[in-house]
């Protein structure tokens, strides 16, 4: 049987532990409520563009987006964002499963896979398990910024341009509350088609100033940069929140851990008195 | 007196959003004013300042680049960055655009030239809305 002193060191060390955990659960739901916060601020701009871009379709527009193009497929590029940092339980190991098993599917259809990844987590996935990664962006913080992203937007809307891919996937957690965070997979590229609502789809057009293809095409790059940002802020308050209850599971699993060992010290210790006693009555029998 | 509905956004929040009797603003090819009723227009907006008007009441906002939706009844502006330009700091804008300056200037540096032209014409356009925000008061 284990001695106290074992059991005492193993008590200690559970403990310092769960000090970290706990600080680290606090932190987490500290952040919780800033990430929150920066969705919030950027959902009018998403709606606005949204917006816009349902005019351009509603409009007897004079030129068609290849962004609403659909060809044949043949390769296709996942856009995954993930996390910089772990300790956040399952978030994003569901996402990147999520992420292959659609690729195995595509696959099936003889339609090959390649990567743009936005965080560490996504880069260390897709090296360990191989993918031809086209882009990758790491270390955005707590406070994303939007320039960050552009190199990578760029780079998958200029491959699409080539014709070397021919859909995009932006794959993210969704924020359902602090408890719930779901892993997406959504076709970004070909843009789903607006509905045409026939009543209001007069003949009209706008005036573009200056020529109406490089508008649109500057536009349309910023709806899709605008799509992919608020997947990272999105991504980003899963994480925290993901990460407060990966953090306070630990911290009650330390707790529980704890009162196990004290109960195991008690009787450790309890059984060295009672051999001891036993070891002096006997000694004093024998005398 | 017919109104237009107004929304200013940048990516990181809503600046304004309410009603004007006129809206001036600078597009990618020069001023535009837009009173209700306008025909709808799509263009690029430079940086520079937007106004406002509502009865006798402005206001002045700062808008980097962008865009400028204008349907009959509404005008969205969809900016990069955009802040009310009672909260800008010509202090702060003078120094941005003396850095931009510097940057252009300092043929060694990697940044590129066009990044520097962008940055200078955005703080040139700040120092401008200040400058008219003065001159208003």
């Amino acid at each position: 049987m284990a001695n106290t002193k074992e059991v005492r060191k193993q008590i200690a060390s559970i403990k310092s532990t769960q000090k970290i955990t706990s600080a680290m659960e606090m932190v987490a739901a500290s952040k919780i409520k800033k990430t929150q916060n920066e969705m919030q601020l950027g959902r009018p701009y998403s709606e606005k563009i949204k917006e816009v871009i349902s005019h351009i379709a509603n409009s007897s527009s004079e030129y068609s987006h290849p962004f609403y193009e659909h060809r044949e497929t043949k390769r296709a590029c996942f856009l995954v964002v993930s996390s910089d940092k772990g300790l956040c339980g399952g978030l994003n190991i569901n996402l990147f499963k999520q992420v292959i098993s659609k690729s195995a599917e595509l696959n099936a259809q003889g339609i090959e896979s390649n990567f743009a990844l936005i965080g560490l987590k996504a880069a260390s996935f897709f090296k360990s398990v191989g993918g031809d990664v086209v882009a990758n962006v790491q270390k955005l913080g707590d406070k994303p910024d939007p320039d960050a992203l552009i190199g990578l937007t760029k780079t998958v809307l200029d491959l699409h341009r080539n014709g070397e891919i021919d859909q995009v996937y932006l794959c993210g957690n969704g924020f359902v509350n602090t408890m719930t965070q779901e892993p997406k997979v959504e076709q970004l590229i070909p843009l789903p088609a607006e509905e045409k609502d026939e009543l209001t789809a007069t003949h009209w057009d706008y005036i573009y100033e200056p020529e109406a293809q490089d508008l649109l095409e500057g536009l349309m790059t910023r709806y899709i940069e605008s799509l992919i940002y608020h997947a990272v802020i999105e991504n980003s308050a899963c994480e925290q929140a993901a990460k407060m209850l990966a953090m306070k599971n630990a911290t009650e699993n330390a707790g529980d851990l704890i009162k196990e060992l004290e109960l195991l010290y008690n009787n450790v210790r309890q059984a060295a008195i009672t051999q001891e006693l036993s070891e002096i009555v006997g000694g004093a029998a024998a005398v | 007196m017919s109104t237009i509905k107004v929304s200013i956004v940048s990516s990181s929040e809503e600046i304004y959003s309410g009603e004007g009797t006129m809206v001036f603003a600078t597009g990618s090819l020069g001023e535009i004013g837009i009173a209700p009723g306008h025909t709808p227009l799509l263009t690029g907006l430079a940086p520079g300042p937007v106004r406002v008007q509502n009865g006798d009441d402005e206001k002045t906002f700062f808008c980097s680049g962008g865009f400028i939706e204008i349907q009959p009844d509404l005008v969205t502006f969809l900016s990069d960055r955009a802040e009310r330009a009672e909260s800008m700091d010509e202090a702060e804008a003078t120094k941005a655009q003396e850095l931009a300056e510097k940057n252009m200037l300092d043929k060694e540096s990697e940044l590129d030239y066009t990044k520097a032209a962008a940055q200078l014409a955005e703080a040139a356009a700040r120092i401008k809305t200040i400058q008219k925000l003065r001159k208003n008061k």
